[in-house]
């Protein structure tokens, strides 16, 4: 392997390292010692004037108490079932909101795309705080929707829905459509438009042939899709605290709890550790399949 | 045309967040002095900000926040880059024990000579000596009612100044309809809660503590947001009719309403039962940027005449003795803001919770706000 190639590899390796392992290391490391009333609020702290006395001496202090923990109260365990609930469903209507713009951007004339491509983006050149705000003022009781459903007569008493989970999944929705459209329409554009041409020379009606071609072959951009929203959206905390209710338990909220109310640094770098560990774990055994499959096609 | 307009701007901005690196980088050479101060929102006359400018010549950048918590936490975390911050009495202790606060050095507080006895003596149990801290400003949290919309619910005889009003499942089921709202800070709702019930509101036994959940799950169907800002906007507008919150902020929205002339009249009330009394200390970061400054800035905040001011605008009482002469009758004459003798010794205060009990009413929070 030439020097060049090497170079051109230990660039993701080094992202890697040093943007995702070495936080996670410090976090796993907190997250296996006590609170303490200092700066920072966590002990043992390690001594590297002592040498290997101290480095030893300073693990033996780390203890998983902070797990254990974890699993005694079911807060926890509510919290990362309601995460996952609302991180699911938010992708699966994001996935059919997305869907069709994506296929409709696919269709269109050529030199129109460029121009509904910027449009997709177009809301990102606002602060997504500006725009979450927005929603509280569209959906609030006195709010936008509630005087145009009032006003075409459709309701007769304005409807709760911002601090509800309803107005979650509406925030979810809105907030990360880009990244499902995006790659979904990566992967329609690419697509030939004589395969269609030949299902239909073969007896295939629209319907089945959108089932049978067009959506295997968008499989990879609805895939790609659903990750990038459902995994921020797992963790997310602006949303569920900005237009959710008191009744909305996510994870992210969780954690804030621990972190500021608690100053549980510890408790809350172990509720981080088992977020990440419920995120990677299904996401490579996933992966492990797809790569099985294609093997057993080949 | 907007398009290429966003463009040039956009390209304006590098440009200019280019210079912005250059003169920072620039700045740290020549070092133009400024001070960051972070404060409760809504606490101040920003005519004070600007005076303070003018008079020292240094920069002040002045921050909010709206939770003791929050600012708890930026102490911890060390390195917050701010030079004054004012937390409240419980959690100033607990964050002198962890060493995150400096010593002040009263040779550059010629004006210290200002401070009022009777605020001294009750500080000095969170902050012994007043070593660390000065007081900004001290009051009482208790119930603030638009008076009109509670009497036209409840009657005219309606408890506006008791605990039953917010705590009696019965009041508080005919009150959700036009909206009630409580601070989101357990350290403020339990002691009051307690107090509801008789017990000792500085309680530490988490037993004693778990006495308030039936009570608190009780009137939680009725109450609209726990929130510890917006109530203020909320009453002033008459979107609610209750808060249970903080004297001084009550008292603002009853002049927002006034001044807005919308019908709606807010009243302020302690509990008979007892009200607790807080108190929230300016004090430097133990590695602030710029003591001096944060001196300098201190000093200019316990001159009797800003301070006067300070108190008019926020309608809260304050620890200088000598700007009681400089306060409106409104402030000063106010048994809301400067109780009585009477009123004052029904006043009780809190110490810290330990890190077990705070665990404890923390989750004890979380499920009366969730309901889990």
């Amino acid at each position: 392997m030439d020097l060049r190639r090497k170079f051109l590899i230990f660039v993701p390796y080094a992202w890697l390292l040093v943007l995702f392992l070495i936080p996670f290391g410090i976090v796993l490391k907190i997250s296996l010692s006590d609170t303490a009333l200092a700066i920072p609020p966590y002990t043992p702290k390690l001594d590297w004037s002592d040498g290997w006395s101290g480095i030893i001496s300073y693990f033996s202090q780390l203890d998983f108490e902070n797990y254990v923990f974890l699993t005694e109260d079911s807060l926890y365990y509510v919290a990362y079932l309601s995460s996952l609930k609302i991180a699911t469903i938010s992708t699966i209507a994001t996935l059919i909101v997305g869907y069709p713009i994506a296929y409709a951007m696919a269709k269109s004339p050529s030199h129109l795309r460029p121009t509904l491509m910027m449009l997709v983006i177009l809301p990102f050149w606002t602060s997504f705080l500006i725009r979450v705000y927005a929603w509280m003022g569209i959906l609030s009781q006195e709010g936008l929707l509630n005087q145009f459903l009032l006003w075409i007569g459709l309701i007769a008493t304005p409807l709760t829905i911002l601090n509800t989970n309803w107005a979650v999944y509406i925030g979810i929705v809105y907030t990360y459509l880009p990244f499902m459209i995006l790659p979904i329409y990566a992967a329609l554009e690419k697509m030939d438009g004589s395969l269609m041409e030949a299902a239909e020379d073969l007896g295939c009606s629209a319907i089945s042939a959108f089932w049978l071609v067009t959506v295997p072959l968008s499989k990879p951009g609805v895939i790609a899709g659903s990750f990038l929203v459902f995994i921020p959206a797992l963790g997310e905390f602006v949303i569920p605290s900005l237009l959710g209710g008191s009744k909305t338990i996510m994870i992210g909220k969780v954690l804030w709890e621990e972190f500021f109310s608690n100053r549980d640094w510890p408790v809350a770098s172990a509720v981080a550790v088992i977020l990440l560990v419920l995120l990677i774990i299904p996401i490579m055994l996933f992966q492990r399949n797809e790569r099985k499959q294609r093997e057993m096609e080949q | 045309m907007h398009f290429l307009q966003r463009e040039r701007e956009m390209k304006n901005s590098t440009m200019k967040f280019g210079l912005a690196v250059v003169a920072t980088l620039t700045a740290a050479a020549a070092a133009a002095e400024e001070v960051r101060v972070y404060n409760w929102s809504d606490y101040i006359d920003e005519a004070l900000l600007e005076k303070f400018e003018t008079e020292t010549g240094i920069k002040l950048i002045y921050d909010v926040f709206d939770s003791n918590e929050v600012l708890e936490t930026k102490m911890l975390a060390g390195g917050s880059g701010y030079d004054v911050v004012v937390p409240s009495g419980t959690f100033l202790q607990r964050q002198i024990s962890a060493g995150a606060f400096q010593t002040l050095d009263m040779a550059q507080l010629p004006n210290a000579g200002n401070r009022w006895d009777v605020i001294l003596d009750r500080t000095a149990q969170y902050d012994e000596g007043n070593a660390y801290s000065i007081n900004y400003m001290w009051g009482t949290t208790g119930l603030g009612v638009n008076v009109g919309q509670v009497a036209e619910i409840l009657g005219a005889d309606a408890p506006i100044n008791s605990l039953d009003l917010v705590f009696n499942p019965a009041n508080m089921e005919k009150l959700a309809a036009c909206g009630v709202y409580f601070l989101d800070a357990p350290a403020e709702m339990i002691p009051a809660a307690l107090k509801y019930l008789g017990e000792n509101p500085d309680s530490q036994d988490p037993d004693v503590i778990a006495l308030v959940e039936p009570v608190l799950a009780a009137v939680r169907p009725h109450i609209t947001k726990f929130h510890s800002s917006e109530y203020i906007n909320a009453l002033a507008n008459g979107d609610i009719c209750v808060a249970f919150g903080w004297s001084g902020d009550i008292l603002q929205a009853r002049d927002r309403a006034a001044d807005a002339d919308n019908g709606v009249e807010i009243a302020y009330n302690a509990p008979i039962e007892g009200a607790l009394m807080w108190f929230d200390q300016m004090a430097i970061p133990v590695d602030a940027p710029n003591p001096t400054g944060a001196h300098t800035f201190l000093n200019f905040m316990l001159d009797a005449q800003n301070m006067a001011d300070a108190s008019n605008y926020v309608n809260y009482a304050n620890g200088n003795l000598a700007s009681q002469d400089l306060l409106v009758e409104d402030v000063i004459g106010d048994p809301a803001i400067y109780p009585d003798a009477a009123t004052l010794e029904n006043l009780y205060t809190t110490t810290p919770y330990d890190q077990r009990v705070q665990r404890v009413v923390t989750r004890l929070w979380t499920r009366i706000k969730s309901g889990t």
